[in-house]
């Protein structure tokens, strides 16, 4: 009998070889290439006057410098603007190397290849560029008020405003018994893989193909853009993606301008070229996230239940808007969480400054839209002297209403509507694992130790599994080895094990015969790529699916040659027998070789499927009409919208009364994705999600000055947590399936992260008795806000005039 | 009286020799040449990795006469005469040492890319503190930087190999 793999918690099969230093991350390849540098901007905004590189070109080892100007055709021209959305009103992107003007410190500017890294950076140091000094723009309140602006055609510095309103809000508003405003701030943060970037890429003069690996979170995307850039066909260019260490989102953005100019420079010097990102350069040129500014105005009734709530963001996209404004799009849909107000109306502009871009950072655009929702409902909890807990669950969408459709567009263009989800049962369970009911007691108790604690809750519903679509590409060889192709990229989260947990039940084979190969455009060139939480859901049901076609050909093959019905016979543990008739039987990889008539015998199995083997009905042709040789299947899984897993966490906050310092003493979550593949894979992704979003919320902030400079762009200045800084997390699931696919998945990879600062903001504000508006919060801004709560200038939360203990 | 140096050029060509997992290496590298960048790109021992080249994450520790040390701020000279160990030489795929067996059975790592610099690190303190607690469990890996796991799995790992140490008759590797 075969072991259920799917749901089981197995040990990942990637592991032995990471662990044993047998990974291959993009910096491990490439030994013999040559290596390249950059020059980049160290101005915030500026006009390049002059370039010189005289003294550059004597530096030994050095092959090779270019600038905007050597970039002939398509690579010299702006890169693309991947996702135009039609409120993107005044788009901007970038040069691979700049042109005339920076925009942000760390652009590209000067492409130089030598012998080794080393050689290269000699050279650039080198180079001497003048510049003419432009105004800077800096942070949201810069930005907004449009004194000095980033891009002459973005006037307002705006390069989109959209709004999007469901119901009377100013009706709904002006007839609310109670109203109630908040000013929220979340600062820059950003995804900060252990591994940079990287590109390698080697030109095969003889066949005309560029061959390039990229630490990409889409190999099919860097191929098509580089294939495009360079002027090149498809069929010319493979993007292979190699073990990636961490992406959280940066690494879907793409083509980065040095995956154009690294294949561009293998090309033109016939040479493998590579680049390695190193620290630095991830900081100032890669991609940051999070920051924007919120007003919140909010309508609701005596047992405050929302009736209006009006929303206005304002967005810093940084620099460039290559990504389009997928971010504040998910921040204005995403808001609502697992709530139903009775209108809704939402605004926002993404606004230019002279930073590094902004594109999607893990959660994307969630934290922010949670912090803000879950900030209103504490301040209606307070308002009303109502427990935190109970004015959320007044204002749940009950599972009796599934699916739910708010009435909105989404961040794929099509409804925000909710496929499943139980969440009053979801807070049962969370209130019961933190203790919630017991808390004020212990905070009581605590408060006459002279300790300060706090108790804080944040839910949130993640649209995942957004398409358009992934594909599965199953190849079961004579012995039995199943082969299988996923397009979408892996860079961490167990696809190996995963996906092959769902070949092996659908199949019924054992999964150490199952081979899983993702990233890789010579195998599977139809995919999208892993972000949003979608692979399990997307490329998870197209393997299901393809798995459930060569299990279908395998029987049809297997009918024939035991003379059964195909209704009759099972797999098991790869072998295919007669039901009850366990000695009718043969190895799938017999229907293998007998799904592929030979004329040449190559080895044993082969054998039986040559032409004298017998085995064949003289009758009819080898291969019949509408048939193809081989056992294969392939298959491609679409939707017509994302799913919507959701969550909730509970924290326990204890603050230092005289340093301040913010220490998290439990931190639990709930947690709901449906089914789950590897549980053990699941939790890991939330332990991680909640570590990021604990750095989101008390350490991680990139510190701008007013010239543009990022002060912090080192891991000595920019506070990633370590282990002494995460807690340890108590989870729990509950599994509503999707109902819009076969396995019934919601995606995880997210969700760990998105209600953190919203979570421990909430339990700050519990601890000190003042509110808590912008985050991450360190304990010298603790300290001062006490300070202006001392000075009488932030009032105290209203539950201080009810309860003067 | 103070002693005179005179600093090498940058690119002058220095001898190296130094014992790696047990193999002795001779070459002759750049005076500036790092540590991790000879490992790594010269003897092409990959799964050394560098992820800040400041020595804050920790991703590069190899153990230099057994104790714990950032490849990315030594010199490959500097190494002349030591003993190195680096995550290869702490067991294969067919034999798995004790640190990477319980990372493997508590799923201590998800991208992999830290990984080799907490194997290392985790090995040199268990010689030290074969028994640990989970709370010096935590301390021993908290100057290495992981992004993926949240440290949870790996605090798990660390009490994991120290189990299968003590199971081992406490024989190291």
């Amino acid at each position: 009998m075969t072991t259920k793999m799917f749901g089981a918690p197995i040990q990942r099969r990637e592991d032995p070889r990471l662990v044993t230093g047998g990974g291959h991350y993009l910096d491990d390849l490439g030994h013999t290439a040559y290596e390249a540098a950059f020059v980049r901007s160290p101005h915030a905004h500026a006009r390049i006057v002059d370039i010189d590189v005289t003294e550059a070109l004597e530096t030994p080892g050095l092959i090779g410098i270019w600038t905007h100007e050597d970039l002939a055709g398509p690579v010299g021209q702006n890169l693309p603007l991947l996702i135009p959305h039609p409120a993107l009103t005044a788009p901007r992107t970038g040069y691979a190397l700049a042109k005339d003007e920076v925009n942000h410190v760390g652009e590209a500017i000067v492409l130089v290849v030598a012998r080794d890294r080393y050689a290269a950076e000699d050279a650039a140091a080198k180079i001497r560029i003048d510049y003419d000094f432009l105004p800077v723009v800096v942070g949201l309140e810069s930005a907004r008020a449009a004194t000095h602006l980033v891009h002459e055609e973005a006037p307002g510095n705006v390069s989109a405003h959209l709004r999007q309103e469901v119901g009377d809000v100013t009706a709904a508003l002006a007839g609310a018994p109670h109203r109630l405003t908040f000013d929220l701030s979340i600062e820059r943060s950003a995804c900060m893989p252990m591994e940079g970037k990287g590109v390698y890429a080697s030109w095969d003069r003889d066949a005309e193909h560029l061959t390039l690996w990229s630490s990409t979170q889409t190999s099919t995307g860097v191929r098509a853009a580089v294939a495009a850039r360079l002027g090149l066909p498809l069929a010319k260019v493979d993007c292979i993606t190699p073990d990636v260490g961490g992406g959280f989102g940066v690494k879907i953005m793409h083509p980065w301008p040095e995956e154009v100019l690294i294949p561009w420079a293998a090309r033109l010097l016939e040479h493998p070229v590579k680049w390695t990102e190193d620290r630095r350069e991830h900081f100032v040129s890669s991609a940051h996230e999070r920051g924007q500014l919120q007003q919140v105005e909010v309508g609701f009734d005596d047992e405050g239940r929302i009736l209006a709530l009006d929303v206005k963001f304002w967005h810093d996209n940084g620099a460039y808007t290559p990504y389009g404004i997928i971010v504040p799009i998910i921040t204005a849909t995403q808001l609502l969480g697992p709530y139903k107000p009775g209108s809704y109306r939402v605004e926002f502009w993404s606004m230019f400054t002279n930073t590094v871009l902004v594109t999607p950072y893990r959660g994307a655009g969630r934290p922010q839209g949670c912090f803000a929702m879950e900030r209103t409902m504490d301040g209606i909890a307070d308002y009303l002297g109502v427990d935190r807990a109970e004015i959320r669950s007044r204002n749940f969408i009950l599972p009796e209403e599934m699916p739910y459709d708010h009435g909105l567009m989404f961040q794929d263009g099509r409804p925000l509507k909710y496929d499943s989800g139980d969440f009053p049962a979801s807070l049962a369970k969370l209130k019961e694992l933190i203790g919630w009911d017991e808390f004020t007691a212990y905070r009581e108790q605590a408060r006459a130790e002279g300790r300060k604690v706090g108790l804080g809750i944040g839910c949130y519903v993640e649209g995942t599994g957004v398409g358009p679509y992934e594909g599965a590409h199953i190849v079961i060889e004579t012995s039995g080895r199943v082969n299988v192709a996923t397009g979408l990229t892996t860079q961490g989260q167990g696809h190996q094990t995963a996906f092959a947990q769902i070949v092996a039940d659908e199949l019924g084979v054992p999964i150490e015969t199952v081979h899983v190969t993702t990233g890789d455009t010579r195998r599977m060139p139809y995919a999208v790529g892993t972000f949003a939480s979608r692979a399990a859901v997307m490329s998870g049901n197209a393997i299901a699916l393809a798995a459930r076609a060569a299990k279908a050909k395998a029987l049809k093959i297997a009918a024939d040659a035991l003379e059964v019905s195909e209704d009759d016979l099972q797999i098991e543990d790869g072998i295919i027998s007669v039901k009850g008739m366990a000695e009718a039987s043969m190895p799938i990889g017999t229907t293998a070789v007998l799904s592929n008539p030979l004329r040449y015998a190559f080895d044993e199995a082969a054998k039986a499927a040559t032409q004298f083997a017998g085995t064949f009905d003289a009758d009819k042709p080898p291969i019949g009409d509408d048939e193809e040789p081989g056992l294969e299947g392939k298959d491609f899984y679409s939707c017509t919208q994302a799913t919507f897993a959701n969550g909730m966490h509970a924290a326990i906050v204890e603050t230092d009364p005289v340093t301040a310092e913010i220490t998290i003493l439990r931190y639990c979550v709930i947690h709901d994705c449906g089914t789950m593949i590897n549980p053990m894979i699941v939790e890991g992704q939330v332990h991680g999600g909640v570590a990021q979003g604990v750095g989101g919320a008390l350490y991680e902030r990139m510190v701008y000055d007013e010239y543009g400079q990022l002060l912090n762009a080192s891991f000595m200045d920019f506070l990633m947590p370590y282990a002494s800084e995460v807690p340890h997390v108590e989870a729990d699931h509950l599994e509503t399936p999707s109902p819009l696919n076969p396995l019934g998945i919601k995606g995880a990879g997210e969700a760990g992260c998105i209600p953190v600062s919203a979570v421990i903001a909430s339990a700050i504000e519990d601890a000190e008795g003042f509110p808590i508006t912008a985050m991450p919060i360190s304990p010298v801004d603790l300290w001062e806000l006490r300070q202006q709560h001392e000075r009488g200038e932030l009032p105290a939360l209203r539950r201080a005039h009810r309860d003067p203990a | 009286m103070s002693t005179q140096f005179t600093l090498p050029d940058a690119e002058e060509m220095l001898p190296v020799q130094v014992q790696i997992n047990g193999v002795r290496h001779g070459a002759s590298v750049p005076a500036r040449r790092l540590l991790s960048d000879f490992l790594r790109h010269d003897l092409r021992l990959t799964g050394t990795h560098v992820g800040c080249e400041h020595g804050v994450c920790g991703a590069c520790t190899i153990l230099l006469d057994g104790e714990p040390v950032r490849s990315c701020l030594m010199f490959a000279v500097q190494a002349t005469g030591h003993e190195i160990t680096t995550v290869e030489g702490c067991g294969t795929i067919e034999a798995m040492g004790p640190v990477q067996q319980a990372f493997a059975e508590c799923h201590g790592l998800q991208c992999g890319f830290c990984t080799p610099g907490f194997i290392t690190t985790i090995t040199a303190f268990l010689r030290e503190n074969p028994a640990p607690r989970a709370p010096e469990a935590r301390e021993a890996i908290s100057g290495n930087l992981c992004r993926c796991t949240g440290y949870q799995n790996i605090v798990k790992s660390v009490l994991r190999a120290a189990e299968i140490m003590a199971e081992q008759g406490g024989q190291e590797r």
